[in-house]
């Protein structure tokens, strides 16, 4: 926001959507830990941290593509097929060190062909990953039918659901974590991040910037593929089940988050710490309401209300700051 | 609305892209001729492997089924040819199903029409939240739809709370209504095709339909023109939510058992039915035929993989191989009108 002359920088700093959010999350987690029984308890942090992981780590790459001007509403479906795919070459008897890289690749082949679409035939992303969201998961059901998979090796799944010592952090965090920091490095401090933003804020403008924007775009989507292949595989091994309707509706939980966390859905506008506050906003309140005994479904009120407040919020805001200094000029 | 009569155009409907080709009274254009096509080619060859799809019965559940489907998809229609999109209609409902059937649980007299219009009434409340919210808001309609959908389903669920209303608990002219037929066409289809030719008739031929073509094709311009662009845009997911309000009144009668899932995950469907149908994501583009035979053809494969007996959740990766190839294929004609407009220009 340009508003800086009239006051300090750390003030509209303070005043910025996703600051706010980060504010609101700590918030939030100070509340529910005084106020909600058992919150605080360590086995419910676990809970909460593996449950936020699968929508964090693909929320990572969701940035940079909606940053983009873009949307992968796929991801969720890749995840299903990715899923589905390890169960059954589980079943076929397949060593489960092959098996994992073999849904990795996967995962990049399924967002590859989203990048193909969009970025070559020059397709609108909402309609083409709305197909294959449709196709992704059909083809996952295709795969494993409504089967469940369930006997994968226990060195793989303890660990997946085990912590660091045997405390509260679960494994997981670890390559979470990693990964946060490389992905926040490329979007801020690298010119790669550079170009993602200048992509989504004009892309005709980027390309004169000799940005070349199809083939950036084409690989967000590989990458987006592929973290959300590896988020497969991982809720795979965390519920030690493979099943066609693991994730099922998730795209929309993912980008609820990046939405809450301040960017925006035109492109060009968002931080990837706002990213994941929304993230842990969006998973604490849901835990807090649930150990409450709110129902699942009544849940979905909560998300569908913070994602429109999210959205309508910053444009008030900016309308309400242009009314303030249309009446200071005049 | 007091839409005023003005004389159809000349071009083809919403055809942005210069591309209309009009043939046959206007009735259907080249993406519609196809899908007829693929509709008789794929009946013809399911027919010959298993004569009883034919049968009255196999045809008259094709249609109820998609009688639903078609509803919703004239209310898409309407709002994804003002360049929005409404993700909300699978909650909006399944809200309006769980109304008008613990409406007609506790007041058995109640008449059809009144749980109609109960119905109605819930969906345009809806539909006119989402536009409201969409114009006043300056906000994108896939975000607020998309958050709407959350919030439907759940305030569906809320009011619920996990109870299941039965075919029993309902009245039986209800139910009878859900199935039975005047002169050999079942309600329900009735109902669909009294919505797609209103709805088809008013988008064709009055300024009111015409002038969300205009907002679709550049909504700037369509400001420029005077157009009131957020009067229609709100009037548009109203249609939309009203639309989405009859089908959960159908829903119930066709069904009788209803709980706050209903219509859960159908707003893919829906626009899966427009977009095949050839409504344009990006606004300006296409006919609620279209969206009506889009909804027709996917009921039709669903019905062709049971009788053919191949794997049912085939049907939902075909919706999804569908789409991209409705949306290729629009992309095509678009790349290929340029470059013959290019060419015409280019000898001026």
């Amino acid at each position: 926001m340009s508003d800086t002359r009239t006051r300090p920088a750390w003030l509209s700093r303070l005043a910025s959507w996703d600051a706010a959010v980060i504010v609101i999350t700590v918030l939030v987690l100070v509340i529910a830990s005084g106020a909600v029984e058992n919150f605080g308890s360590s086995r419910n942090f676990t809970f909460l941290l593996l449950d936020l992981l699968p929508i964090a780590l693909i929320a990572l790459p969701m940035t940079f593509v909606i940053v983009t001007g873009e949307i992968d509403l796929s991801v969720a479906s890749t995840l299903g097929l990715t899923s589905a795919v390890m169960g059954d070459l589980w079943n076929r008897g397949l060593p489960i060190e092959t098996i994992i890289p073999l849904c990795l690749v996967l995962g990049a082949v399924l967002g590859a062909l989203n990048g193909f679409f969009v970025t070559v035939l020059k397709l609108p992303s909402l309609a083409v990953t709305i197909g294959t969201l449709a196709l992704y998961r059909g083809l996952a059901f295709v795969v494993l039918g409504d089967s469940a998979v369930a006997d994968f090796p226990r060195d793989y799944t303890s660990w997946v659901t085990g912590t660091i010592g045997g405390g509260a952090i679960p494994n997981l965090l670890i390559p979470l974590v990693v990964l946060a920091l490389v992905f926040g490095l490329v979007l801020h401090a690298t010119p790669i991040g550079r170009s993602v933003f200048a992509a989504g804020a004009s892309e005709q403008a980027a390309r004169f910037a000799g940005i070349r924007v199809a083939r950036l775009k084409f690989w967000l989507y590989v990458v987006s593929g592929l973290v959300a292949g590896l988020a497969g595989v991982l809720w795979t091994l965390r519920y030690s089940s493979a099943r066609a309707d693991n994730g099922l509706g998730m795209e929309l939980a993912v980008v609820a988050a990046v939405l809450l966390g301040g960017v925006s859905i035109f492109g060009g506008k968002g931080t990837l710490p706002g990213v994941l506050a929304g993230v842990v906003l969006l998973a604490t309140l849901q835990n807090a309401l649930r150990l409450q005994d709110v129902s699942n479904e009544a849940l979905n009120v909560v998300t569908g209300v913070l994602l429109i407040i999210s959205v309508l919020l910053p444009n008030i805001v900016i309308r309400f700051r242009a009314a303030l200094r249309r009446r200071a000029t005049t | 609305m007091n839409a005023t009569k003005v004389v159809a155009p000349k071009t083809s409907p919403g055809r942005t892209a210069a591309g209309g080709r009009f043939s046959l009274g206007g009735l259907f254009r080249a993406r519609e001729a196809g899908i007829v096509l693929a509709l008789v080619v794929l009946v013809a060859f399911t027919a010959t492997q298993n004569a009883r799809f034919l049968s009255p019965q196999s045809i008259r559940d094709i249609l109820l089924n998609t009688a639903i489907l078609a509803v919703l998809a004239v209310g898409q229609a309407t709002v994804m040819i003002t360049r929005n999109i409404d993700l909300s209609v699978g909650s909006v409902l399944g809200l309006s199903a769980f109304a008008t059937g613990s409406l007609l649980q506790a007041n058995q007299g109640l008449p059809v029409i009144v749980a109609l219009i109960a119905g109605v009434a819930i969906g345009a409340a809806c539909g006119a939240l989402n536009g409201v919210v969409v114009r006043l808001g300056k906000v994108p309609a896939l975000v607020v739809t998309l958050g709407t959908l959350y919030a439907f389903r759940g305030a569906a669920y809320f009011w619920a709370g996990g109870e299941q209303i039965n075919a029993d608990e309902l009245p039986g002219h209800f139910l009878r209504f859900g199935n039975s037929s005047i002169l050999g066409i079942p309600w329900l289809v009735l109902i669909a095709a009294i919505v797609l030719v209103v709805a088809g008739v008013v988008l064709r031929n009055y300024r009111a339909g015409r002038e969300l073509y205009a907002m679709g094709s550049s909504p700037q311009a369509a400001e420029l023109a005077g157009i009131k662009v957020g009067r229609n845009t709100i009037a548009a997911f109203l249609v939309s939510g009203a639309l989405a309000g009859v089908a959960g009144v159908l829903f119930a009668a066709r069904f009788g058992t209803i709980d706050a899932a209903a219509g859960n995950g159908y707003e893919l469907n829906v626009v899966a039915a427009a977009v095949v149908g050839g409504v344009a994501v990006f606004g300006g583009s296409g006919t609620v035929w279209g969206a009506g035979l889009g909804a027709l053809l996917l009921t039709v494969i669903g019905s062709s993989l049971a009788v053919l007996d191949i794997n049912q959740f085939w049907q939902q990766a075909i919706v999804g191989a569908l789409i991209l190839l409705a949306i290729g294929a629009d992309r095509l004609v678009a790349v290929r009108v340029a470059k013959s407009l290019k060419k015409r220009d280019s000898h001026v």
